[in-house]
């Protein structure tokens, strides 16, 4: 008991550096902000795992060394229990009024007789009769589902982690963005088809469960102060024999009513506003794009983000293409709200949207082989004048902008997208069974109290015809209360008497 | 969902609210009255007893119990009848506060416990209710005070500080989880803060202030409290309540976070802090029965686990940024 309760102890402190703080599992770049931060100490606790807490070699020893522990203690006592449930209840003792709780009646009736309305009073508990003589003693005793249950609520923890570990291992979660406005939307083919995806230690990827989504719609209500009452999205899937036959059926996503389909969940995890530029070149030809922003405020929806527009092949020469690449950045407001010439949003909804943009020209970098972010330009493209900037714009939709060679960019205006979220974990219904398990084993180890009653029956000597009945009792847990139960079977025996 | 918000009842509301605080502060007071003054009567009573024993060779006790002898039932002393009126004060006081649950609930068509504000006026009353249930015979009344003292720290903060307009839930919170989960958290906590103080009590029970001769106005006020054992039984029987209560709590949150946020679990820092309080109260009841554990020990890892739950309230939602920061307060 001493090493589990340190080992307990352990456990709650160290997850606390899991709390306080940031961790890579729930957000990658807050660690990175941190490490920023704190030069000096950052780097140290890097190395002792303390932003990976749960996954840690330290965190890992604690529990194992707790299961362990765990299954030690509790296996002992299995056998002990089940040698307890075969086993008679002991004799009584000789004296019964040196027992915490004592009682005496006199009733009527041979001993035989009042023994046997006794046994009738403790109806459920496992009792033995043993007569000696004219004496006749019974042995009761109840609460053996106590350590059942007290059993049950250790191994169910065993349960649990092994069933949380199936599905970390097995298990998978990938995100996506869809715009909005029933186009092609997503397949669930391979990791390559989700923005970001993690996935347990077993999941190489060539198996995961396909599903294919399109997205119709996309409706959120704002109360006037700007928070948000509902988001839902009309979409349509198929998943299994509608791949093969081609059928969609639909679906009304929203947040907490996922989509479940084949065990697998899909969720409406985000949403924010892809905005349409089109971009016409001096020969009159035209590009539009529409690229998701990030929305940097989440009560606002101004977002920001950025969009790369080739020109039309033949326009230019191979060299001179990537000095005449269009790239556009800045941000995105659903309703303008201008400071100046400074663009903010003042609501979430779409009510008058307006781009402040840097618009640029020369090379955006797409074929230089270095991956970018998909919401910002390269710096260092700008940084090393390949990419230059030519106007600084605010636009509301329909305005467009001359680059001074011919070339207009156009804002559009914008459509919205959503983020879904699959995940995939075979076993988080058997981690359901064993938590419920675990909360039944413990309920009932708190509610059931283990009890030993004895009652000696003898002749009283006195009166003929009557007997006295002698009742000694001990908790063995949890004695509040005892007394008044040990009276109130004295009292039970006295009236079957007289019924 | 419904987003009308009935102003009128959001105003009852608050004033039920402030009405509660008002009237709790007030039975505190009264109470505390009793606290301070009933002890030195005691003694008075004591010390004239003695006097009277040493005359008459111990006939005292008798001369109460002699047959035909009829004693008029004293007045209640001033103190007691302070004490009374200010333990009906405090039932007052939690009807108030059940009003401004319920009326928040009905002007705004939702479980009325969807932000900061709402889930400690639910914790207060839970921990009101949690007490009034366990301190219902005469003789704990003098631990009133100490229930009330936190409680009425919980809910100047709220009022104060967290308050917030009645008004819709964010759509993460419109599922039918909301009432479930947050109730059951919120009577665990309540009940878990019961548990705190009577352990709190306990040590200061056992502590040097509770010794016979101890001297000084802590210690005539910790004479007043019922037996070490008491408390400790009190502590003990709230927790064994409260601990699987809570943990239903957790789990409900957790079937809620897989349908959500789409994982059942994930260690967001409110996940964490909810762990941390829940191995910490198991630790108390494996303490409760490891030699060497039993008492003062045991008491205070049920004070840090208490600790751990109000740290979970006010730290993780107001100061960290996780899934459980919509306290309805930027």
């Amino acid at each position: 008991m001493g090493t589990a309760l340190v080992l307990l102890f352990l456990l709650a402190l160290g997850a606390v550096p899991g709390a306080l703080l940031p961790q890579r599992s729930l957000n990658e770049s807050k660690v990175q902000q941190y490490l920023n931060q704190h030069p000096v100490i950052g780097p140290w606790f890097d190395r002792l795992q303390l932003f990976d807490v749960f996954s840690s070699f330290w965190f890992t020893a604690i529990y194992a060394l707790l299961f362990i522990s765990l299954v030690g203690c509790l296996t002992p006592r299995i056998v002990e229990h089940s040698r307890s449930l075969r086993a008679t209840p002991v004799p009584a003792p000789r004296n019964l009024s040196r027992l915490p709780r004592h009682a005496a009646v006199t009733v009527s009736g041979t001993p035989a007789e009042a023994a046997a309305r006794i046994g009738g009073q403790l109806r459920g508990w496992r009792r033995v009769t043993r007569t000696t003589d004219d004496v006749v003693e019974i042995s009761a005793e109840k609460g053996y589902l106590r350590e059942f249950g007290n059993i049950v609520f250790h191994f169910s923890l065993l349960g649990l982690l092994a069933a949380v570990a199936i599905g970390k291992l097995f298990g998978y979660e990938g995100n996506v963005i869809v715009l909005a406005n029933g186009g092609p939307g997503f397949c669930s083919a391979s990791p390559a088809a989700f923005d970001s995806f993690r996935a347990g230690n077993n999941v190489d990827g060539t198996s995961l469960y396909p599903m294919c989504i399109r997205v119709n719609d996309f409706e959120a209500n704002y109360l006037p102060t700007g928070q948000a009452t509902s988001f839902s999205s009309n979409i349509d899937y198929q998943a299994g024999n509608d791949l093969d036959t081609g059928t969609w059926r639909s679906y009304r996503l929203e947040v907490n009513h996922p989509l479940r389909v084949g065990g697998d969940r899909v969720y409406l995890q985000g949403h924010g506003y892809a905005p349409t530029f089109t971009v016409t070149f001096p020969n009159g030809e035209q590009r539009t794009q529409t690229v998701q922003f990030l929305p940097n405020d989440l009560q606002s929806l101004l977002s920001s983000g950025a969009l790369r527009i080739d020109p039309p092949a033949g326009l230019y020469t191979a060299d001179q293409r990537r000095k005449n690449q269009i790239a556009i950045a800045g941000l995105f407001a659903p309703t303008q709200q201008m400071d100046g010439k400074l663009l903010s949003s003042s609501f979430p909804a779409m009510r008058d949207p307006a781009v402040a943009v840097d618009i640029y020209r020369g090379d955006t970098g797409l074929d230089s082989g270095r991956p970018q972010s998909l919401f910002s330009l390269d710096n260092r493209l700008v940084e090393q004048k390949r990419l230059n900037k030519v106007k600084r714009v605010n636009l509301i939709v329909g305005q467009q902008v001359d680059l001074g060679d011919g070339t207009m960019v156009r804002f559009d205006g914008a459509t919205e997208f959503v983020n879904l979220q699959v995940s995939h974990d075979p076993a988080q219904v058997w981690v359901l069974v064993f938590a419920m398990t675990m909360m039944g084993g413990l309920l009932v180890s708190l509610v059931v109290r283990r009890r030993r009653v004895w009652a000696r029956v003898s002749d009283s000597g006195s009166a003929p015809g009557t007997v006295n009945v002698e009742l000694g009792g001990l908790a063995r847990t949890d004695n509040s209360g005892w007394g008044e139960e040990l009276d109130k079977l004295a009292q039970r025996v006295a009236e079957a008497d007289r019924a | 969902m419904n987003t009308d918000i009935d102003i009128g009842l959001a105003r009852y509301s608050d004033w039920a609210f402030t009405g509660s605080v008002v009237i709790l502060v007030l039975a505190m007071l009264l109470l505390a009255v009793e606290l301070a003054s009933s002890r030195s009567r005691r003694a008075d009573a004591r010390e004239l007893v003695g006097a009277a024993a040493v005359g008459t060779t111990g006939g005292v006790d008798l001369a109460d119990n002699r047959p035909g002898v009829v004693i008029e039932e004293a007045a209640a002393p001033f103190s007691e009848r302070v004490g009374k009126a200010g333990l009906n004060l405090v039932y007052l006081g939690i009807l108030l506060l059940g009003a401004c649950i319920v009326l928040r609930g009905l002007s705004t068509h939702r479980a009325p416990w969807g932000n900061m504000y709402e889930f400690i006026n639910l914790t207060g009353f839970c921990g009101l209710v949690a007490a009034a249930v366990v301190l219902r015979r005469p003789q704990y009344r003098a631990l009133w005070v100490f229930v009330l003292v936190p409680v009425l720290v919980l809910l100047t903060i709220s009022g104060k500080w967290l308050y917030t307009h009645a008004a819709p839930v964010m759509p993460a919170l419109q599922s039918y989880w909301l009432p479930i989960h947050v109730s059951v958290v919120s009577l665990g906590s309540g009940v878990f803060l019961v548990a705190g103080v009577a352990s709190i009590l306990f040590l200061l029970k056992m502590s040097r202030f509770g010794e016979p001769d101890a001297q000084g106005a802590l210690a005539r006020v910790v004479a007043k409290l019922p037996d070490a054992q008491i408390l400790d039984r009190i502590a003990y029987r709230t927790t064994i309540f409260a601990f699987p209560v809570f943990g239903f709590g957790v789990i409900f949150g957790a079937i809620w976070a897989e349908e959500a946020w789409g994982r059942y679990w994930g260690w967001d820092p409110k996940e964490t802090v909810s762990f941390i309080a829940w191995v910490i109260y198991a630790a108390y009841l494996h303490a409760r029965s490891t030699a060497g554990w039993r008492d003062k020990k045991a008491a205070w890892v049920n004070i840090v686990g208490f600790a751990a739950m109000v740290f979970n309230l006010f730290f993780i939602n107001l100061v960290t940024v996780g899934l459980h920061s919509y306290a309805g307060v930027n």
